[in-house]
C-alpha cells in the first residue's frame, strides 16, 4: 500500500471482460500500471489491444466488466468511490481527450456553452466567472479571437481547433491526470505536431501527469518518458523510451520498430508483422505472439511469459529474457 | 439574421453551412441553417402562413367571442335561421343580438347563431387540443423513449428496462386508438381537458420510438463518451446532451401529430362525445350541419373545409421540417 500513496496512479493486475453471446471474453489480461505524479506514461499497442479499455477503466466508464485487480488513484481505490463521488474525479481529477475531435463535441451548443458547463459544475463559478476562464481557456490552447469563437458551434471549426477545444476542456479543471486516448490519430501530421507541443506546454505549465494512448510510435519517442507496449491485452515490454527503443527486447517490440518507415533509407521495404492479432476469444494457452514470433521455441506454447527484468526498471514478458545473456540480434 | 447568399455552389458542397460560414466569417447557428433551407420550401411555407394565420385567428376569436357580445357563439336568433353565408341579419332582432354589419359572414345555423363566431370559438378549441395533446404525448414519449435508450441495458429482474418499456409501448399501439379514447371520453365527465389528456396519452408511442432510436445511436456517441468522461451527471447528459440531439425527427413527427390530434377532436365532437355545446368546436358545428346538408350545405362546409386547412398545413410543415432537417432529401431536393 505504501507504494501505491506515492503514486498517483497505481493499476494492479487489472483484468476487464466483454460479454460476448453470454461467454465472458477477455480484453485486458492482467496489467499492471503506475504512473507518479507529473509523469508521462505512453501506452502502445495495435487496435484491439485494450488499450483504450485500459484507459476507460480508469475512468470507471469500461462498457465490459472488470474482472479482477484494482486502480488506485492518490491511494484510494477507484471502486469503493459512490457515482457522485467519482463525477467529481472525472473532469476534476482526471481530465481525457479522445481519437476523433470531430464527434467528441456536442453539435447543438456553443463551444463556450460546454466549457463553461464543466466550471460550473465541477469548481461551482457563476455564469460571468465561467465565461470568463473558458475564454482563458481558449486563450490558453491557441484559440485566435476567442471572443467570437467562444460563440460559435462545433461545426464552426477545424479538426485540430476542436482537439484544442477539447484540451481546454479537459484541462478547466486542473486535474492531476490527463489520460490522451489517441489525441492526433485522426489529424494532419502538421496539426499533430502542434497538438502535441500544446500538451507538452500545458503539462508542464499545470504539472499534470499525461497517460498517452497511442499507436504512433514517433509521438511516443518525442513525448514519453516510460512507455508500456500492450499486445493482446498484456503488457509485453515496459521501461524507459530510452531503453525501449535502443535496446527493445520483446520480439513484438522490435517488430513494431522494424514496421517504421525510416526516411534516411527511402528504399528500404518495409517490415510487416507476419499473421493477424488473436480473436481474444480464442487466445492460446501460451504466449500470445507465439503464432507470428519468429524467435518462438518450446515455453512459448505451453507456458504465458511473465515480465523479466532486462534492466533497471525494463521489463520483457519473454522467454528469451529467462536468465540474462541470451540476447536477441538487433 | 438574413444571410446574403447566391444561387450557390455552396448548397452542392457535402459540408453547406461549413462552407458558408468559413467563407463568410459568420456564424450560423443549427436553427438559422434550418430556416435557411426550410425556406426555399413553397409549400411549407406556405403551411407555416396558415397556421400563423390560425393562430391570430384563434387568440384573437377567443377574446372577439369572450368580450364582445355581438360575437356570442351562443347568442340564439331564431327569426335568422339558416341563412346563408354573407346574408344580412333582420331588423327585427334587439341591438345587442345584431351581427357587425348586420350581416353574417358564414351564415346562420338552425338555430340563428352565427356561424362566424362559432368558427372563430372553435378554432381556438381545434388548436389548444393539437397543442395540448401533443404536448402531453411528447412528455410522456421523450421520458419513455428516453429512459429505453438511456438505460435500456439495464435489468429490472429478468427483463431490461428497454423490453419492458418498448413492450408496454407495443401493447399501447395494440389498441385501436380511436375505440379507445371513445370509451375513455363516454366515462369520463365531458370537458375539453379530458379530451387534451386522453389524446395525448394515446398518442406518444410513436415519438417514445423515434426517441428511443435517436438514443440508442446517440449513446454510443463520442460527445456522450466525452461528457461521460467530463463527470456530467447522467440527468445532464439527457437532458442537455442527448434530447436536444434527438429533437428532429421527434419535432417533425410533433407537427404531424398535432394534425392528428386536431382531427380527433373533431371526430369526436362530431359523435357527441366531445366538447359540450353549446360550446363551438369545429367538429360539433360539422355534426349540426349534417342534418342540413342539402337545406344548407355551408353548415358542414365551412367547419371541413377549415379541418382540412389546418390539418393539412401541419402536414405541409411537418414534411418541409423533415427535408429541412434531413441532409439527404436536402440535396436530392436542391
Amino acid at each position: 500500500m505504501a507504494s501505491e500513496s506515492q503514486k498517483l496512479l497505481s493499476i494492479r493486475n487489472l483484468h476487464v471482460d466483454f460479454a460476448t453471446d453470454g461467454r465472458p471474453v477477455p480484453a485486458v489480461r492482467g496489467i499492471d500500471l503506475e504512473i507518479a505524479a507529473g509523469e508521462t506514461v505512453a501506452l502502445v499497442g495495435e487496435s484491439g489491444c485494450g488499450k483504450s479499455v485500459t484507459a476507460m477503466s480508469v475512468m470507471r466508464l469500461t462498457e465490459g466488466r472488470i474482472a479482477a485487480g484494482s486502480i488506485h488513484f492518490q491511494g484510494r481505490d477507484l471502486a469503493s468511490f459512490a457515482d457522485a463521488e467519482m463525477r467529481t474525479i472525472r473532469g476534476g481529477q482526471i481530465g481525457m481527450i479522445f481519437q476523433e475531435p470531430m464527434t467528441s463535441l456536442n453539435p447543438v451548443l456553443t463551444i463556450g456553452r460546454q466549457i463553461e458547463e464543466v466550471l460550473v459544475l465541477h469548481q461551482r463559478l457563476s455564469a460571468r466567472a465561467a465565461r470568463a476562464q473558458a475564454l482563458g481557456l481558449l486563450q490558453r490552447v491557441g484559440i485566435p479571437a476567442p471572443e467570437r469563437r467562444i460563440l460559435q458551434y462545433p461545426h464552426e471549426f477545424s479538426g485540430g481547433m476542436k482537439q484544442r477545444v477539447m484540451l481546454a476542456m479537459a484541462i478547466a479543471c486542473r486535474p492531476r491526470l490527463l489520460i490522451a486516448d489517441e489525441p492526433t490519430t485522426a489529424l494532419d501530421v502538421t496539426i499533430q505536431a502542434q497538438i502535441m507541443e500544446l500538451l507538452r506546454s500545458l503539462k508542464e505549465e499545470f504539472g499534470m501527469a499525461v497517460l498517452l494512448i497511442t499507436h504512433d510510435l514517433g509521438v511516443v519517442a518525442h513525448f514519453a518518458e516510460r512507455v508500456l507496449v500492450m499486445y493482446a491485452g498484456k503488457i509485453v515490454e515496459q521501461g524507459s523510451v530510452r531503453d525501449v527503443f535502443k535496446r527493445a527486447s520483446h520480439p513484438y517490440t522490435q517488430a513494431l520498430l522494424a514496421a517504421l518507415p525510416d526516411p534516411l533509407k527511402p528504399a528500404r521495404r518495409l517490415e510487416a508483422i507476419p499473421g493477424r492479432v488473436p480473436s481474444p476469444s480464442m487466445l492460446p494457452p501460451g504466449c500470445a505472439f507465439c503464432a507470428r514470433c519468429a524467435h518462438a521455441f518450446e515455453p512459448c506454447i505451453g507456458r504465458q511469459p511473465p515480465l523479466f527484468e532486462v534492466a533497471e526498471g525494463h521489463r520483457a514478458a519473454c522467454f528469451l529474457r529467462d536468465g540474462e545473456g541470451r540476447g536477441v540480434e538487433g | 439574421m438574413s444571410i446574403p447568399i447566391g444561387p450557390s455552389p455552396v448548397l452542392e458542397s457535402p459540408f453547406p453551412a461549413h462552407a458558408d460560414a468559413e467563407a463568410l466569417g459568420i456564424a450560423e447557428t443549427p436553427a438559422q441553417q434550418l430556416w435557411r433551407t426550410f425556406r426555399k420550401d413553397r409549400l411549407a411555407m406556405l403551411g407555416l402562413y396558415l397556421l400563423l394565420a390560425l393562430v391570430v385567428v384563434a387568440l384573437l376569436g377567443n377574446l372577439l367571442t369572450d368580450f364582445w357580445v355581438v360575437f356570442d357563439p351562443k347568442a340564439v336568433r331564431l327569426p335568422d335561421k339558416l341563412l346563408p353565408p354573407l346574408s344580412a341579419a333582420s331588423r327585427a332582432l334587439a341591438k345587442d343580438l345584431q351581427p357587425p354589419f348586420h350581416r353574417y359572414p358564414f351564415g346562420t345555423d338552425e338555430l340563428g347563431r352565427n356561424v362566424f363566431a362559432r368558427m372563430l370559438q372553435g378554432s381556438f378549441v381545434s388548436l389548444s387540443v393539437g397543442v395540448v395533446a401533443v404536448s402531453i404525448s411528447l412528455a410522456i414519449g421523450v421520458t419513455v423513449g428516453g429512459l429505453a435508450g438511456f438505460y435500456g441495458q439495464r435489468k429490472l429482474g429478468p427483463i431490461s428496462v428497454d423490453s419492458l418499456l418498448m413492450r408496454f409501448t407495443d401493447v399501447m399501439l395494440c389498441f385501436p386508438t380511436f375505440f379507445l379514447i371513445l370509451t375513455v371520453v363516454a366515462l369520463l365527465p365531458p370537458s375539453i381537458y379530458n379530451i387534451m389528456i386522453v389524446i395525448g396519452i394515446t398518442s406518444w408511442m410513436s415519438t417514445a420510438r423515434f426517441v428511443r432510436a435517436e438514443f440508442l445511436a446517440l449513446r454510443e456517441q463520442d460527445f456522450v463518451t466525452a461528457a461521460k468522461a467530463l463527470g456530467l451527471p447522467e440527468w445532464r447528459i439527457i437532458f442537455r446532451h442527448m434530447i436536444p440531439n434527438a429533437m428532429a425527427p421527434v419535432l417533425v413527427s410533433a407537427t404531424i401529430n398535432v394534425a392528428h390530434a386536431i382531427l380527433t377532436e373533431s371526430a369526436l365532437s362530431f359523435l357527441g362525445f366531445g366538447v359540450r355545446p353549446p360550446y363551438a368546436t369545429w367538429g360539433n358545428i360539422l355534426a349540426d350541419g349534417r342534418s342540413y346538408i342539402f337545406d344548407a350545405p355551408w353548415l358542414f362546409l365551412i367547419p371541413g373545409a377549415a379541418i382540412l386547412t389546418v390539418v393539412l398545413a401541419f402536414n405541409l410543415v411537418g414534411e418541409g421540417l423533415r427535408d429541412a432537417m434531413n441532409p439527404k432529401l436536402r440535396k436530392r431536393a436542391g
